[in-house]
């Protein structure tokens, strides 16, 4: 193996390792944190389906974001749907044919739509860029992260985009280099210089990301203003701490 | 103090340029110590100055924070900086400053918290806008969490959930404990837990003036309606904010609670330890004053003996008796468990005309043209009746079964996107009169439009805190004080009671 290979192969292990310890840690606090009271924002569903619907609205259409503002929602709409639509045809290589999806992955709207979404997703970044520069309120409330995070994901897009139209590289050795990862079965990484720069952008977003703003994903999850329930005159909602303030008085029995 | 321009009200809202520190001088009173200490909250030898190691103890603070609140913890991380809700703050819309755009506003406490709890913030606190906890950073919390009426309005429109709110009461809380308190709130709770209310009318006082009104109405209509005070053994206990006992137009609302419920024959009591709906540990982010406030209820029930629990016109109250009473004075089960816990007067109001027990002469509100104004606190933090959103439609419904004239006010302004009147969250204070002011712009101009557009003469509300701000604000915007009305002051006018003397009632009674 190569040099660089066995170098690429460390990184990806840290970036997963940190990726998936972070975000677990993240997910394990938020668990772990009570809520205390009751602050659904109503009107608020009020049974199990309807928050699973109201969720449904807001990850699959971005209702409030809807509400609040046309082009945001355009372009942000527009950049996570075209990130689904990469992330699937992304799985072309790092799934191997033998599983069970692999016929749906590999069907030609997948692949092609997974293809042009490129495009879709550098037009919804760089509008996302052009709001935070050109309307004062959101300039005023970004920090050079904001900014950086755009461009990271604006070059994760082009160098995309460079190797599906431009210059191809050898897939079948980039796929043996991914499976081999999941197989402790390391295999080289074409050096191809376009795939490189992608692989070391894709792997720095995978370590920001317990680290930074993209922690909205699990957060989302875990907003009591949108997950609970409206039912507070029904059920009694009590959290460990507060039944501990209640035990030590004894004002509520 | 009053040396500011009013705002003009535009033919079209437009969303505002923002200007760097517009409203840097606006800061409530701090509490002094005769206040703080009744609060069991510490403070300086000198009004303003913060106490030794405060640094220390605010960071232990927001660790405590955010280990028992999961909301904060959450929203801390969750802010994508999108923007959504930088034009939905009425305070912004109102000031032009940007700090008092909602995530500006979280920013105040978020940049503390990447600086101290997070990686990023820690060794790259420049890339992620992470600042030191300063004596500065404090004042503008302190400013600037005093510029928020918890209205939750951004939370509506933010893709994450994310309500400044909470932030904001977070904050709150952990200044008063490091001696920035603020005064306004911490001079009215004590009140409440030595006298009762927060306006400290003691029981002699509440009965007088209670006989006052059955005088009052008695001789308006020739019936003798109770307005009884700590009567055992009565079904229903109810519980209204105290400017009801006195303030205008708030007092024709509790005449009306009064009218109501004899109406419908049951038997009903206020309670003097409990003669305060209003519960302003919301405001100051205290679980534990919250807690201490909603007590008083449990115990006046329990020494009355009723069996049910009634809130009178009150935003804030309602979201503290709808959604809180139950986790903090609850269980509930010596209450009789057929009807809601509590119940909200529009819906035993809404009861009754549905049931068709109320004599309703409608024309009695012929002289207005009503519009109706969503508290913020029902609009997004409680419901009014069985099904989501009935806190819109209820108080609607109950306007509209007596008065014929009814006409709603813009779409973006009303429902779940009400603009809160401007003085609430506990801001309802003459220090405060500029910012509230200000704040007053969006509803102020959706009202002036809908009097311009469709003839509307009067605002109903259902809350004590919109009615006196309203009475405070509409002057400035060329409008007068008695266009805002109680919801139950409209089902009063129009309710013929039982056994009203035709004749008796001639007196015109305009909204005075
Ligand atoms: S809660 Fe209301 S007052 Fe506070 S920031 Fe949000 S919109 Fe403004
Ligand atoms: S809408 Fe929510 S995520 Fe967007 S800037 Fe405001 S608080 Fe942050």
């Amino acid at each position: 193996m190569t040099a660089l290979s066995i170098l690429y192969v460390i990184l990806f292990y840290v970036a997963m390792i940190t990726l998936v310890v972070g975000v677990v840690n993240k997910i394990l606090q938020y668990i772990r944190v009570p809520a205390p009271l009751k602050i659904a924002v109503t009107p608020a569903p009020i049974t199990k389906t309807g928050v699973v619907y109201r969720f449904f609205t807001e990850i699959v259409l971005f209702n409030s974001l809807f509400r609040a503002t046309k082009w945001t929602w355009i372009f942000g709409w527009m950049f996570h749907l075209s990130l689904l639509l990469a992330f699937f045809r992304h799985l072309r290589y790092a799934v191997s044919p033998d599983f069970i999806l692999w016929p749906l992955i590999n069907l030609e709207v997948v692949q092609s739509f997974g293809k042009y979404a490129g495009f879709a997703m550098v037009i919804g970044l760089l509008g996302l860029f052009g709001r935070r520069i050109f309307v004062d309120r959101v300039r005023y409330i970004s920090s050079p992260s904001d900014y950086l995070m755009l461009i990271l994901l604006a070059a994760i897009a082009g160098s995309g985009l460079m190797m599906s139209f431009v210059n191809h590289i050898d897939i079948v050795q980039l796929k043996a280099f991914i499976l081999g990862l999941f197989f402790f079965d390391w295999q080289n990484l074409p050096t191809d210089i376009t795939l490189l720069i992608h692989l070391t952008l894709v792997l720095t977003l995978m370590m920001v990301f317990p680290i930074s703003k993209l922690l909205h994903a699990p957060g989302l999850f875990f907003a009591p203003t949108r997950y609970q329930i409206d039912n507070p005159r029904e059920q009694r909602h009590l959290s460990p701490w507060g039944a501990e303030l209640e035990a030590k008085d004894g004002r509520n029995s | 103090m009053a040396d500011f321009d009013t705002p003009e009200i535009r033919e079209f809202p437009v969303i505002p340029t923002i200007m760097e520190g517009a409203m840097s001088h606006s800061s409530p009173f701090i509490a002094g110590e005769e206040f703080q200490s009744d609060m069991g909250f510490p403070s300086a030898e000198n009004v303003g100055d913060l106490i030794d190691g405060w640094k220390e103890k605010f960071l232990e603070l927001m660790q405590d924070k955010l280990s028992k609140y999961r909301s904060l913890q959450v929203f801390m991380d969750t802010c994508v900086k999108c923007g959504a809700c930088t034009d939905k703050c009425h305070y912004f819309l109102g000031t032009t400053d940007p700090k008092n755009m909602p995530v500006a506003r979280q920013d105040l406490l978020r940049k503390v918290y990447r600086r101290y709890f997070t990686f990023a913030g820690k060794y790259f606190p420049k890339l992620v806008g992470a600042i030191d906890l300063t004596e500065d950073v404090i004042k503008q919390m302190y400013d600037y969490y005093h510029q928020c009426s918890e209205c939750r309005r951004c939370a509506v429109f933010c893709p994450f959930g994310i309500d400044t709110a909470e932030v904001t009461m977070a904050a709150r809380d952990m200044l008063a404990q490091i001696g920035y308190g603020q005064k306004y709130s911490n001079q009215i709770i004590p009140k409440i837990y030595k006298i009762g209310n927060n306006l400290g009318l003691p029981q002699p006082a509440l009965a007088d003036t209670l006989e006052g009104l059955e005088e009052e109405v008695e001789d308006d209509f020739n019936v003798k309606v109770r307005y009884p005070l700590d009567e055992k053994g009565a079904d229903i206990l109810l519980v209204t904010p105290s400017a009801d006992f006195f303030a205008e137009p708030h007092v024709d609302g509790l005449i009306g609670y009064g009218k109501v419920f004899h109406e419908a024959g049951v038997s009903w009591t206020l309670s003097s330890k409990a003669s305060e709906a209003a519960n302003f540990g919301l405001f100051i982010g205290s679980y534990e004053h919250m807690r201490e406030i909603s007590l008083r209820i449990r115990e006046a029930a329990k020494e009355l003996g009723v069996k049910r629990i009634v809130f009178g016109e009150c935003g804030h109250a309602w979201r503290v008796a709808y959604n809180h009473l139950n986790t903090l004075a609850g269980p509930w089960d010596f209450l009789d468990q057929n009807y809601p816990i509590p119940q909200h007067i529009l819906e035993f109001t809404k009861d009754c005309l549905d049931r068709g027990i109320l004599n309703i002469d409608k024309t009695e509100n012929d002289h207005m043209t009503v519009t109706f104004h969503d508290s913020c606190n029902i609009a997004r933090a409680s419901r009014i009746g069985s099904e989501p959103g009935s806190q819109f439609t209820t108080p609607r419904e109950v306007i509209k079964a007596v008065c014929n004239n009814f006409e709603d006010m813009a779409p973006e302004t009303i429902h779940d996107a009400t603009f809160c009147c401007g003085g609430g969250g506990g801001l309802l204070t003459d220090d405060l009169m500029e910012l509230r002011v200000k704040g007053a712009l969006p509803r102020m101009t959706a009202l002036k439009h809908s009097i311009e557009d469709k003839g509307v003469t009067h605002m109903a509300a259902i809350c004590a805190i919109c009615k006196s701000q309203f009475t405070k604000v509409l002057p400035y915007y060329g409008m007068t004080m008695d266009q805002i009305v109680s919801v139950h002051q409209l089902v009063s006018n129009a309710l013929i009671l039982t056994g009203q003397g035709e004749e008796a009632d001639e007196s015109e009674d305009e909204a005075a």
